[in-house]
């Protein structure tokens, strides 16, 4: 359940499956690259990000007559962000972040020093996903960065994701790319 | 008869809504062979392919780069086939819709229906009979920045200047990838003299079906040994470590220049979005 508690990020640990049901906020390159360099307060922002998960998806979007309609919604590369993330987890209090492929090594130490986690979400399940949404409660930023960079607040319920880097420093796709590594070596005799 | 722009617009409704059958039908076979999370994966996957058909809706998000490759028979004006792609392109991204991807490298403002300069990519060549053929390929952008170009020889991976050299590159890019394409992946290779000609010859190859069998014997033996070989990685479905990690290997050739060796690797996501359309002119 969203917003995340302490506890609740202390309980997950890399390799969980979990649904996810509450508030998410989306945001890729171009609203991490503000966040960063324009270092907007939390009240400028129109939504409660303590606690919330920060979902890297830019979905497509159906304006309907008194709303919007996400017709699609899966995420997006999270290594693009990675350099934007710390100060981004630190600032805004989300306690976790969500995408697909991982993140590097200063994000997984962000995920530790900020007591957040890493969810997995799956790739280019769009449709599956935007199932998943209850309702939207808002978005801001649309006019300037457009509807794939905005940030959405997204009601979820059950949306499946697999903790892939949690807040003990344990980061799987370390452990799948160093067992890969093994085999490449020997399949290119290195 | 039916207008070609309404055609156009008709193949993007399937290509970003309706995945190729063959390509379903694989990745039903490897749910039943994965486990743990690349299964659950798998599964999410699967239901996913069957909602974006039966609600007409795209299967991601990223609805990509539209990339048009087309055979024209002589005597049609191929400006006249590229402005029909344009206008199909504003109208099936305002009503299926697609998300709009096409961004101003100078304003850094979106177009907003997929429009601009050299957007979509049109690749048109004349042909010898009277069939027109349009095939297009939406190419997520998660999987087209994981692909990479060699210039053989290169040391540090032990690749020369052959087809072991070419066998090392390919690892090495889809070992640097991990999972961060969407996994599993479909391959294309391009070898050649320029890195324009490569690039093009790699992507080309992404329109071939997975059970094509390369004509000649040794590019076959070449693309079916990578492919082993990168299964041998463990990475998996959607990086979630696993049995599968690619589902096809193709390699288109050129002529080399005697100084250039250039490898071109082109990946697509398990969402591997194609269509093909054949016209009688």
């Amino acid at each position: 359940m969203l917003p995340l508690k302490e506890k609740d990020v202390l309980s997950l640990h890399a390799g969980d499956f979990v649904l996810l049901t509450g508030l998410i906020v989306t945001g890729r390159d171009k609203l991490h690259k503000f966040l960063v360099k324009e270092k907007p307060s939390r009240k400028e922002i129109p939504f409660d990000l303590q606690g919330s998960v920060l979902y890297h998806c830019g979905p497509v979007v159906r304006k309907k007559a008194n709303n919007y309609e996400i017709i699609a919604c899966g995420p997006t590369t999270s290594i693009r962000v990675d350099m934007y993330e710390p100060e981004v987890i630190f600032r805004y209090g989300f306690k976790g972040i969500m995408g697909k492929g991982g993140m590097g090594e200063q994000t997984l130490n962000a995920l530790k020093v900020n007591h957040c986690v890493y969810f997995h979400a799956i790739g280019g399940a769009a449709v599956y996903l935007a199932e998943r949404i209850k309702r939207v409660v808002g978005v801001w930023k649309l006019e300037e960065f457009g509807i794939a960079e905005a940030m959405w607040a997204l009601e979820i319920d059950n949306f499946p994701a697999i903790v892939t880097m949690d807040s003990y420093g344990k980061n799987l796709h370390n452990t799948i790319e160093k067992k890969s590594y093994e085999e490449l070596r020997k399949l290119i005799k290195l | 008869m039916l207008k070609l722009r309404d055609i156009l617009v008709e193949l993007y409704r399937e290509t970003a809504t309706s995945l190729p059958y063959e390509i379903e039908t694989k990745l039903k076979k490897i749910f039943k062979i994965e486990n743990s999370n690349a299964k659950e994966a798998l599964k999410v996957i699967l239901e996913n392919i069957k909602m974006a058909r039966e609600f007409e809706k795209p299967i991601c998000q990223d609805t990509g780069v539209p990339i048009f490759f087309i055979k024209a028979p002589f005597g049609i004006s191929h400006n006249y086939i590229k402005n029909e792609i344009i206008k199909a392109t504003r109208i099936a991204t305002r009503n299926i819709p697609l998300r709009a991807n096409a961004v101003d490298v100078l304003t850094d403002k979106n177009s907003g229906d997929n429009t601009g300069i050299g957007f979509p990519v049109i690749y048109i060549e004349e042909v010898n009979n009277s069939k027109l053929i349009i095939e297009l390929i939406l190419k997520g952008s998660g999987s087209e920045n994981i692909g990479q170009i060699y210039k053989l020889p290169i040391q540090e991976i032990g690749a020369e200047r052959d087809f072991d050299g070419v066998r090392k590159c390919v690892l090495d890019a889809i070992y640097k990838a991990q999972g961060r394409g969407c996994p599993p992946y479909f391959i294309g290779i391009g070898i050649g003299a320029t890195k324009d000609q490569v690039t093009r010859l790699s992507k080309e190859q992404l329109l071939r079906e997975i059970e094509d069998k390369n004509k000649n014997s040794l590019l076959d033996a070449l693309e079916k040994k990578i492919l082993k070989d990168i299964n041998k990685l463990g990475i998996g479905p959607m990086g979630f470590k696993g049995k599968t990690t690619a589902l096809a290997v193709k390699i288109g050739i050129n002529h080399r220049h005697p100084a250039s060796y250039f490898v071109d690797v082109s990946i697509s996501c398990w969402a591997h979005r194609k269509s093909k359309v054949i016209l009688k002119i």
